[in-house]
C-alpha cells in the first residue's frame, strides 16, 4: 500500500522532469530569447552582454540544472510581454479555470452519473433512446459551436445570462472567486455547461455501458436470486462496482477539462490560464507558456495521484491482501 | 413441491422464436436432490432460470405451468416473483469467484440478505448470519464475516454462498454446476454440505451439472435432456445404472470410468468415408517418423516465480511453483500429469515448451539438452518437435485467420513445403484424418464447434511432426460425448504415428483412460509417478489415495455389464 503510493510519487517525479525538459526546450529552440526581448536598437555588443549575464552562453545541463531548481524554488521568470512576475499572472488566472472546471465537472457527474444508470436500467425505454440521441448530437458538435449556441439562444435572444467574464467576484486571500455571489454564479453557468457537455457524454455513456455489464455479472445475478431489494441492487451493489472502472476515465478527463478550457474560455472570453495561454501565444511569450505546460501536467499528475488513491479506497481487494 | 408441467421457454429473434426447451415436466419433492443433466445447449440451465424467474432477456416461458407448492409461479407480477426470490426459492452459482459483490464484506452482503426477507434487528440478523457461517463450517465465523470475498479461498467461498442461498429459509435452491469449478476435494465437502442440508432442513435442491460422476453421488433422482428435451428421469440407480433411452445410454458409454482403463470409448463414428483422403496426410507424417519415438526426462527441475512484494527493502520471497521435479517419460508413451489447480501442472509444460525459465534442473528430449526459456532460438529443433494442444479451443485458434491458414502454417513456418498449393492439399487431408470434412479449410474457427476446434487444433499440432505431443486438459472444456470423442482421436493417432505424449488432466478418471504412466503432481512436487495401472489400484502416496476416493463416481453395483 505504502510502496503502492511511493512508487507513483517516484513515477510522478519522472514524469514532471520530462515535462520541465519540454518547458525548457521551448526556450532554446523557439526563436532566440535576447532578441525577443531586447530591441533592434540595442547594440550586438550588449546583446552579448546580455546573453552572457543571463547565462546564456552556460552549458545545456547547467542551463537545465537552474531552470528546474528556480521552477522548485517557484521562482517561474518574467514574461516578456508584461514584465510581472509570470508566477503572479499564473496565480491571478488559476482561480478562474479551476473554479470552471470544477463546476463543469461536478455538472457532467450530477447529471452523467443517473442518466447512464436510468439508460442502463431500461434499455429499451423511450427516454433512453431519447437521452442517447440527443447526447450523440451533443457529442459531435463541437465545443466552441456549443458555446456559441448557447451564447445566442441564452444571452443573446432571452438575454438571461452574461455572455462574457467572470461576473461579480469575491476576494478570498489571494483567491478571486465568482462562486459567493448570484452575479458570478449567473457568468459561470454558461461556460461551465459548454465545457461540461462534452464530460457529461462521455461519463454517461461510460456509466451505461459498465452498468450494463455489472448488471450482467453473477453477483448481480446472484443477489437478485437471492430477493435483494431492487434499490440497493442497482444503487448499491451495481453502481459501486460500476464506478470503480469510471473513476479512472473521469480522471483522466478532469486534468482534460482543465488543459483544454482554452476554446471555452476564448469563446467566453473567461480570464483563466487559458486565455492566458492564448494570449501568450499571440506575443510569443515563452516564460508563460512553458509555465502554463509545466502547471497543466502537475495538475495531471496530482488528479491521477487522487484517481489512484480512491481506487484503493472503493476496492477493498486493493487495500486487503488475501489471506486464502 | 415443485411441479414443472410441459414448460416451454422461448427468446424471439430476428429469425422468429427460438424454442431454448419444449415439454418439460418435472417434480421435485421436499428435501430431494433432483440431478438435472445433459450436455451444454440441452437447457439445463434455461430450466433453473425460468423456474427463478431470471430468464435472460429476451427469453419468456411460452407454455405450460411452474408450480411451488400452492403457488403459481407464472403468474406473479415481477414484484411477487421478486418477493418470492430469496424467500422460497434460491441459486447458488457456478464460479464462487464471481457470485459475491467484491465490494462488500460477507457480513454486509449476509445481513442485507436476511433483512430483506425478514423483519429482524440488524444485530438479530448478524447473529444469524454468523450462526450460519459456523453451521456451514466456516471456523471463527464471528470475526471472519468481517472479511471481504477476495479473503477467502474458492471452497470457502462457496460455502459463503450457499449461506447467502440458506439465510432465508428458501424451500428450494436452484444449483448450477456449484462444484464444477472447485477442486476434488473441495467438490466432495460442498456436495456433503448439500446433502446434509437436504436431509436436515428439508431443502429441496435442483443440481444442475454436466458431471455424471456428481449426480451419481449425490442425487436422488435424475433428469436427463438434450437439446430442450427431456430425455429420461427417475431414480439415480435406475437411469445411470439402467439406462433405458438410447440417448441417456451412448451418455453412459461416453463417460470415463474410474475403476477401469476402456480400450476406445463406444461412439459413434462417422470417418468412413474420408479415410482414404486422409492417406496423403498419413504417409506425409510416417515418412516424418524415420527417426525412433523421443522420449523426454526432466532431472532436479524447478520453476520459481516472484511472490508479492511485502516490504520496500526486502527482496520478494519467490513462490515455488516447481519443487524438484525429476520425471522421466517413455519413448512412444503417453504419460498422464494429474493434481488440482495450482499443483503446477501447466507450469510444467510451460517450462518444457520454453514459456517458462526453470530456476534450475535439466530438460532432455531424447539425446539433446533442452535450452531454458529465452535462451532456446526461435530455430531450436524442439520447437517443432514439442507441440501443444490447450484446454481452451475457442482462444487457441485466431479467429481472424480461415483454417486452412492456421493449419498451413506450421508447414510454411518449419519449411517443411514449399509449394502454397500443396500445403493446402496436405492440410485438407490431415483434417480428414483427424476426423473432419476437408472443406473446413476455407471457413473460419467460429463456425465450428468446441469438438471440432479441438480436432483442428490437434491437426495444427500434427502439421509440425511432432514427436512429443503436449496436451494440457485437451478436453476439460468440452461435452462427455465429444471429450470420448477426443480422446478415441489422440489414442489412434498415438498409436499410428508412435507419439509420445504428456497428458495433463485434473480428471483423474481420464487420465486413467489414456495414460501408459501416471504422475501425481501437488504444490509443485511429484507425490508418486508409476505404471497408470498400479497408481489407480494401489496407490501408494496418501494424496493419492485421498484424491481417487474423493473423486465422485457410479457405484460399480449399478453398472449393468455390456
Amino acid at each position: 500500500m505504502v510502496y503502492f503510493i511511493l512508487k507513483r510519487m517516484v513515477q510522478s517525479v519522472f514524469v514532471m522532469l520530462a515535462v520541465a525538459f519540454l518547458a525548457f526546450s521551448l526556450f532554446r529552440f523557439v526563436g532566440d530569447p535576447i532578441t525577443q526581448m531586447t530591441g533592434v536598437e540595442t547594440s550586438v555588443a550588449d546583446q552579448e552582454r546580455l546573453r552572457e549575464e543571463l547565462g546564456l552562453n552556460d552549458p545545456f545541463v547547467s542551463q537545465f540544472m537552474r531552470f528546474t531548481g528556480d521552477m522548485l524554488k517557484g521562482d517561474f521568470g518574467f514574461s516578456y510581454r508584461t514584465r510581472q512576475p509570470v508566477a503572479d499572472m499564473i496565480a491571478d488566472r488559476i482561480p478562474a479555470t479551476l473554479e470552471l472546471g470544477v463546476v463543469a465537472l461536478i455538472i457532467s457527474l450530477v447529471v452523467g452519473v443517473p442518466a447512464g444508470v436510468y439508460t442502463a436500467l431500461k434499455p429499451r425505454g423511450v427516454l433512453t433512446q431519447t437521452i442517447l440521441m440527443t447526447t450523440l448530437v451533443g457529442v459531435s458538435i463541437p465545443t466552441f459551436v456549443i458555446g456559441i449556441m448557447l451564447i445566442f439562444i441564452f444571452g443573446v435572444q432571452l438575454g438571461w445570462l452574461p455572455t462574457f467574464g467572470r461576473g461579480g467576484t469575491v476576494q478570498i486571500g489571494s483567491w478571486e472567486s465568482s462562486l459567493f455571489t448570484i452575479d458570478g454564479w449567473r457568468a459561470l453557468l454558461l461556460p461551465a455547461i459548454t465545457l461540461g457537455v462534452y464530460q457529461l457524454t462521455l461519463t454517461m455513456r461510460l456509466v451505461r455501458a459498465e452498468m450494463m455489464e455489472v448488471m450482467r455479472s453473477d453477483y448481480i445475478r446472484f443477489a437478485m436470486a437471492r430477493g435483494v431489494p431492487m434499490g440497493r441492487l442497482h444503487y448499491k451493489h451495481a453502481l459501486a462496482n460500476t464506478m470503480v472502472p469510471v473513476i479512472t476515465i473521469i480522471g483522466l478527463q478532469f486534468g482534460g477539462v482543465i488543459a483544454f478550457s482554452i476554446v471555452t474560455e476564448s469563446v467566453f472570453q473567461w480570464p483563466g490560464m487559458g486565455l492566458l495561454f492564448l494570449e501568450s501565444i499571440r506575443f510569443v511569450d515563452i516564460p508563460v507558456m512553458g509555465v502554463y505546460l509545466v502547471v497543466i501536467a502537475f495538475f495531471f499528475v496530482l488528479v491521477n495521484l487522487v484517481v489512484d488513491l480512491l481506487y484503493v479506497a472503493i476496492d477493498p481487494r486493493l487495500r486487503i491482501s488475501d489471506v486464502s | 413441491m415443485l411441479t414443472i408441467k410441459d414448460l416451454a421457454v422461448k427468446f424471439p429473434s430476428r429469425f422468429g422464436d427460438f424454442t431454448a426447451i419444449e415439454d418439460v415436466d418435472m417434480e421435485i419433492k421436499p428435501g430431494e436432490i433432483h440431478g438435472l443433466v445433459g450436455e451444454s445447449g440441452a437447457g439445463k440451465s434455461t430450466v433453473g432460470a425460468a423456474v427463478i424467474g431470471l430468464l435472460q432477456s429476451p427469453g419468456y416461458v411460452a407454455k405450460g405451468s411452474l408450480r411451488l407448492g400452492e403457488t403459481d409461479l407464472r403468474t406473479l407480477t415481477p414484484e411477487q416473483a421478486h418477493k418470492v426470490r430469496g424467500d422460497r426459492i434460491s441459486m447458488i452459482f457456478q464460479d464462487p469467484q464471481t457470485s459475491l459483490n467484491p465490494l462488500m464484506t460477507i457480513e454486509d452482503q449476509l445481513i442485507e440478505t436476511i433483512q430483506a426477507h425478514s423483519d429482524v434487528t440488524e444485530a438479530a440478523a448478524r447473529q444469524r448470519a454468523v450462526d450460519l457461517l459456523e453451521e456451514i463450517g466456516i471456523k471463527d465465523a464471528a470475526t471472519r464475516i468481517k472479511a471481504y470475498p477476495h479473503q477467502f479461498s474458492g471452497g470457502m467461498r462457496q460455502r459463503v454462498v450457499i449461506a447467502l442461498a440458506i439465510s432465508t429459509d428458501p424451500e428450494l435452491i436452484i444449483a448450477d454446476e456449484p462444484t464444477t469449478a472447485l477442486d476434488v476435494a473441495v467438490q466432495s465437502q460442498v456436495l456433503s454440505l448439500i446433502q446434509r442440508l437436504a436431509k436436515e432442513r428439508q431443502i429441496s435442491f435442483m443440481l444442475i451439472t454436466h458431471d455424471i460422476g456428481v449426480i451419481a453421488q449425490v442425487a436422488d433422482r435424475v433428469t436427463v435432456m438434450r437439446k430442450g428435451r427431456v430425455m429420461e428421469t427417475g431414480d439415480t440407480a435406475q437411469v445411470l445404472g439402467a439406462p433405458e433411452h438410447p440417448y441417456t445410454q451412448a451418455l453412459m458409454d461416453a463417460v470415463p470410468p474410474l475403476d477401469r482403463k476402456l480400450e476406445r470409448f463406444r461412439v459413434p463414428e462417422a470417418n468412413d468415408a474420408s479415410s482414404s483422403l486422409g492417406e496423403l496426410a498419413e504417409n506425409w507424417l510416417l515418412e516424418g517418423q524415420q527417426q525412433a519415438p523421443t522420449g523426454l526426462s526432466l532431472r532436479n527441475l524447478s520453476v520459481q516465480f516472484s511472490g508479492p512484494r511485502t516490504s520496500l527493502f526486502r527482496k520478494p520471497a519467490p513462490y515455488v511453483a516447481l519443487d524438484d521435479v525429476t520425471l522421466d517419460i517413455k519413448p512412444g508413451s503417453i504419460m498422464g500429469l494429474v493434481g488440482e489447480s495450482g499443483s503446477g501442472k501447466s507450469t510444467l509444460a510451460k517450462a518444457i515448451t520454453g514459456l517458462v525459465t526453470p530456476s534450475s534442473g535439466t530438460m532432455m528430449l531424447g539425446d539433446t539438452a533442452l535450452p531454458f526459456g529465452k535462451s532456446r532460438s526461435r530455430l531450436h529443433p524442439s520447437r517443432q518437435l514439442v507441440q501443444m494442444v490447450f484446454q481452451d479451443p475457442y482462444s487457441s485458434l485466431n479467429s481472424r485467420h480461415r483454417i486452412g491458414d492456421i493449419l498451413a502454417e506450421p508447414l510454411w513456418f518449419y519449411g517443411f513445403v514449399k509449394d502454397a498449393d500443396e500445403r493446402e492439399k496436405l492440410a485438407a487431408s490431415m483434417l480428414s484424418l483427424v476426423g473432419m470434412q476437408p472443406d473446413a479449410i476455407t471457413k473460419y474457427p467460429h463456425q465450428f464447434s468446441g469438438g471440432q476446434r479441438q480436432r483442428i487444433a490437434v491437426a495444427r499440432a500434427l502439421l509440425a511432426r511432432p514427436r512429443f505431443l503436449i496436451c494440457d486438459e485437451p478436453t476439460s472444456a468440452l461435452d462427455v460425448s465429444i471429450q470420448a470423442e477426443i480422446l478415441n482421436l489422440l489414442k489412434d493417432l498415438q498409436n499410428k504415428f508412435g507419439l509420445t505424449i504428456l497428458f495433463i488432466s485434473h480428471n483423474l478418471a481420464v487420465v486413467r483412460q489414456m495414460a501408459d504412466d501416471t504422475a501425481v503432481l501437488r504444490n509443485g512436487k511429484i507425490e508418486e509417478v508409476g505404471e497408470t495401472h498400479s497408481v489407480y489400484t494401489a496407490p501408494q502416496a496418501a494424496y493419492t489415495k485421498s484424491l481417487l476416493s474423493l473423486t465422485p463416481v457410479m457405484p460399480t453395483s449399478w453398472a449393468v455389464e455390456t
